[in-house]
């Protein structure tokens, strides 16, 4: 069971992993060439998964699409790991003092406003882009490690290869990184899975609304918004890129699982 | 107990501060000046001197600051920009929308999770139970506003049972209204239902784990009589802190929802004002968003606190 979503999982994030890099060099069509009479195509040999109301070449845009998606999400999950572990290990070494109130509470409150929230202020401000959505989604994904990292390394700060560390003159900074951190890494790559796959979630959310990666870019998220007006005449316009979105978000949900199953059976990761 | 209160009450007035300073500030560093916006480009100085007055934009960064909250604080919302109508009568409108919405939704999605997670950890490792895991790791993995779409495909376009969006109004009548948010709450309802169900299940498996639950089962109680009596009630401390969190989430997502079914809810509020950049209206509807999340969040630990002693002293 364990090893069967591991495979599973690996596999399906392999295949948008290498097709998003593969974009880079190879696609099928040029993505942001418009072929208006070729228009509205469904799968066929020449184009693989059809064409849309301009006639460009949808497989085209599923790869590219990939590289969005996973760019923002990735990248996000980097920004919330980057902010939220450090402030996590921080709270951990001081308990209770001053500034692990200040990290809790503060986390509180970013949980307080969803990351559509967020998104909605950034955008009102400064305008929608990938580049915003990316921050909008990494501002969220800070309490999330924050919180992880604390809960995880605190019990640990009780154990007796710590009291040793501290024995030998080592100070928390130096105990966190070197042996806290190590500790609680796979608890970390985990939550990272999962905070990836809500990531294309969100991103596919924002750009459908508009307010995530701007045209021409391709996007998933903004092929299910162009798609929505045609889909009772093109129903495969929706059906692909959302296909897309489920199989990858299924794939690293799956290979979340079986990590987690993997490298401890013992550790319980929060997902909701 | 009220002591607890009192401490859990100022931690909310706090968080409620932070909140309106943040998003106050977040729109004050917004480019673009609201009176030149609205009178457009060929407007007279002495016009816009006016209406800056008028809208109060001339006063420092703290008067309006402390004039938006107090204004809140008793329902004056401010005025749009754009309409030159309070801003708390265009959200009372669209709240009418919104929150059915939200409330529909996570009915719907606790009338499914709870008998899915129940059934699920009854049998557990068994058939039943394999296939609605496998049910809610599809349902986790599935964007609501694309299950939207295919909702309105096979039900409004092909079977015609339901129109494909807008909202006909309360007056219409109690039924015309939720049968036109039906859709969209079953679109919001699902994926959140996936997560509940899971948390359902673990929850109660870890109870029946339990050592009260192997007394029970000494005294002689069969497993489905120890689950119903005993281990249903102590496992429902955690999946209400998910319904709590699932409000929050229900509110936020029918932001984009509303977009799916054209609904003239406070979704479609914020992104007219966006465009329109009517910040007075984002920055309102925004707060009042999180204003609705803390409180929730706050209501779900008092409630703990009162049906689970031992929380009280613990903060």
């Amino acid at each position: 069971m364990t090893s069967r979503n591991l495979i599973i999982g690996g596999v399906l994030s392999a295949i948008f992993i290498a097709a998003a890099l593969v974009s880079f060099v190879w696609t099928p069509f040029d993505v942001t060439q418009m072929n208006i009479p070729n228009k509205l195509k469904t799968p066929n040999a020449a184009n693989w998964l059809g064409t849309d109301h301009f006639g460009r070449d949808i497989f085209s845009m599923i790869m590219v699409g990939a590289r969005t998606s996973i760019a923002v999400a990735l990248i996000a999950v980097g920004i919330g790991m980057s902010i939220g572990v450090p402030l996590g290990l921080a709270a951990a070494a001081r308990q209770g003092s001053l500034l692990d109130e200040v990290i809790m509470r503060g986390n509180d409150l970013v949980f307080a406003f969803p990351s559509l929230v967020i998104a909605i202020l950034i955008t009102a401000v400064f305008g929608p882009g990938a580049v915003n959505a990316i921050i909008a989604i990494g501002i969220f994904n800070v309490p999330v490690f924050a919180r992880l990292t604390r809960s995880a390394a605190l019990p640990l700060w009780q154990r007796e290869f710590i009291m040793a560390a501290r024995v030998s003159g080592k100070g928390p900074a130096r105990i966190s990184m070197e042996h806290i951190l190590p500790n609680v890494t796979n608890l970390l790559i985990v939550q990272g899975t999962i905070q990836f796959s809500l990531g294309i979630l969100a991103e596919a959310g924002l750009s459908y609304v508009g307010l995530g990666a701007q045209p021409p870019l391709p996007s998933w998220g903004r092929m299910l918004a162009d798609a929505q007006t045609m889909v009772s005449f093109a129903p495969h316009l929706a059906l692909i890129p959302g296909g897309a979105i489920i199989l990858t978000v299924l794939g690293l949900n799956l290979m979340g699982d079986g990590l987690r199953d993997l490298l401890d059976p013992r550790i319980r990761v929060e997902r909701t | 107990m009220l002591r607890y209160s009192l401490k859990r009450l100022l931690s909310l007035v706090i968080s409620l501060i932070i909140a309106s300073l943040v998003i106050f500030l977040v729109i004050e560093v917004a480019p673009g000046d609201p009176a030149s916006f609205m009178l457009g480009i060929n407007a007279q100085e002495d016009t816009l001197d006016a209406l800056r007055e008028e809208l109060g934009l001339n006063q420092s960064k703290l008067e309006r600051y402390l004039s938006w909250t107090f204004g809140m604080l008793q329902g004056d919302f401010g005025t749009s920009y754009t309409y030159r109508t309070p801003v708390a009568d265009m959200v009372a409108d669209r709240l009418w929308v919104s929150l059915p919405l939200a409330l529909y939704a996570l009915a719907l999605s606790t009338l499914i999770a709870f008998p899915a997670g129940i059934y699920a950890a009854s049998r557990r490792g068994g058939a039943g139970d394999v296939s609605i895991m496998g049910a809610t790791q599809l349902g986790v993995a599935i964007p609501n506003f694309w299950f939207a779409m295919m909702l309105v495909l096979v039900f409004a376009i092909n079977l015609r049972w339901f129109s494909a969006g807008g909202f006909p109004g309360w007056d219409e009548g109690l039924f015309t209204g939720f049968k036109a948010l039906t859709l969209p709450a079953i679109a919001l309802a699902l994926p959140q239902a996936a997560i509940l169900a899971r948390v359902m299940r673990s929850s109660l498996l870890d109870i029946l784990n339990e050592d009260f639950i192997r007394t029970a089962r000494a005294k002689g109680l069969n497993q489905r009589q120890a689950l119903w009596r005993h281990a249903l009630r102590n496992a429902l401390i955690p999946v209400l802190t998910i319904i709590g969190l699932q409000f929050s989430f229900l509110l936020a997502g029918s932001i984009i929802i509303e977009q799916v079914f054209y609904l003239p809810g406070l979704g479609r509020l914020v992104f007219q004002s966006i465009s329109q950049r009517d910040l007075i209206v984002v920055e309102s509807v925004v707060m009042l968003l999180v204003f609705a999340v803390i409180m929730v969040n706050f209501i779900v630990d008092l409630a703990y606190a009162w049906v689970d002693p031992r929380l009280r002293s613990r903060t």
